[in-house]
């Protein structure tokens, strides 16, 4: 049954208001790993074509239980089909582990920064991510092969708790299949037959092949995963101005209202989620926050 | 005859070594080639080598009667496998099993030891690579505790 905010939304009502979530509808539903799946979404408008930036994240409304913000997971240049991976974690998105095929959603965004593709025309891109911080990103991984010829060399360096947590399997396989993509997978443990890498994924970094001083690293994962992740690209030569990293906090609005995500003079919903690491340097090493 | 001396000259852990302290290591020097599943080393027995890793991939494990062998950490190309040779009381704490056509360079640690122990520039050249290996070991081993993927992180 259609929930009053379902129904004001399918009336068209208060269509201006940033805090109005847009319907859309489930066309898919995969199952990544034990805790995590991704939702194809489009939009039941049919208006067609949602258009965002790598690195972006959407406010995901499940109606009756309450919104949650989860980065876009898909390729920027399909503009049909909005792609979420979402680790099912609370009770808006374990809830949101139960929607089929032809269920609604709403949708608030796309907000936030975006990874710099721009500037890393004509460098090396060393993609660095942990667990589920692939899913964001992705889209610069997709944007990139499209964009090949753009960049110099290219490296994903992905590291997972075990084999059965990493993402996107199929997608490492055939990425990994290229000769213009460096794809170095590892997990922090695994029994039975895995035959890759086990080593904490800072070790892969020393390993890729790219050249330090014209490079951009791009860092997404549990935040002490990225803290060692930086200080290894240092150690290889990176400067700070070099590293971006994406940031995950609770968010509520998502628009810089509510300062629910705030961490001082910053809210990582609007000034974030991605930074350059040297604007967040001093805050990366606060206890508190 | 082609000696390893280039070949361990260009290796990381060996860079930058003064040219007789390379002469010293490559008298210790073998090449070696594992098949695939071959143990290089078993827990419990004498540490009498370490190896750099030129190709392929080695696997540390342990092993326990209910789980079977339990993977620790991979080693692959460029990598130094093993340090027990260098401590008290030279036996191997883990297994090493090449999980693919690995080729490497075993050092005699036996004969290392005692050049070491006649050299001491040489020997703290030796003791300062393997702090490194160690040290980064370690905090890797810290890291895996972590579990940094878990819920709680």
């Amino acid at each position: 049954m259609a929930t009053v905010l379902e129904r004001q939304i399918k009336m068209g009502d208060d269509n201006q208001n940033p805090m109005h979530p847009k319907l859309f509808k489930v066309m898919k539903v995969r199952k990544e790993t034990h805790d995590t799946f991704s939702l194809n979404l489009e939009a039941s408008d049919g208006s067609g074509g949602f258009h965002f930036q790598p690195g972006q994240f959407n406010m995901l409304y499940l109606f009756g239980v309450g919104e949650a913000p989860i980065s876009i997971s898909g390729d920027p240049g399909v503009k049909k089909t909005l792609t979420h991976t979402i680790r099912a974690v609370g009770a808006v998105t374990k809830g949101m582990m139960k929607l089929k095929k032809g269920d609604s959603l709403g949708v608030r965004g796309p907000y936030g920064t975006t990874w710099p593709t721009k500037e890393a025309e004509g460098k090396d891109v060393v993609i660095i991510a942990g667990g589920i911080g692939l899913a964001p990103l992705r889209p610069v991984i997709y944007h990139l092969l499209s964009n090949r010829e753009k960049f110099g060399k290219t490296v994903l360096l992905y590291g997972a708790r075990t084999p059965d947590d990493l993402l996107y399997v199929q997608e490492l396989e055939q990425w990994r299949s290229r000769f213009d993509f460096e794809v170095l997978v590892t997990v922090d443990r695994a029994l039975g037959k895995w035959q890759g890498n086990i080593e904490v994924v800072t070790r892969l970094i020393p390993k890729a092949t790219y050249d330090p001083a014209n490079s951009i690293a791009m860092v997404c994962g549990p935040s002490i995963m990225m803290r060692f992740t930086v200080l290894e690209l240092m150690k290889q030569g990176l400067t700070q101005n070099q590293i971006y990293i994406s940031e995950e906090r609770n968010m509520k609005c998502g628009i810089g209202h509510c300062g629910h995500c705030q961490i001082e003079h910053i809210f990582v919903c609007k000034d974030g989620p991605v930074f350059r690491y040297d604007a967040m340097v001093e805050l990366f090493k606060k206890r508190d926050i | 005859m082609e000696t390893l001396e280039p070949i361990l000259a260009a290796h990381p852990f060996l860079k930058g070594l003064e040219p007789d302290h390379l002469k010293l290591i490559t008298g210790c020097a073998s090449n070696v080639v594992f098949q695939p599943g071959q143990f290089i080393f078993r827990e419990g027995e004498e540490a009498n080598q370490f190896y750099i890793v030129r190709e392929g991939k080695v696997v540390i494990e342990t092993y326990s009667p209910v789980k079977g062998p339990i993977p620790i950490h991979t080693r692959q190309k460029g990598e130094v496998l093993g340090w027990s040779w260098l401590v008290p009381p030279y036996r191997w704490h883990f297994d090493a099993r090449a999980l693919e056509l690995t080729r490497a360079i075993a050092l005699d640690g036996k004969c290392l030891r005692q050049k070491c122990e006649d050299d001491h520039d040489f020997g703290y050249e030796i003791m300062k690579r393997f702090a490194f290996v160690i040290a980064e070991r370690l905090e890797a081993t810290r890291l895996q505790l972590l579990d940094v993927y878990g819920d709680r992180s």
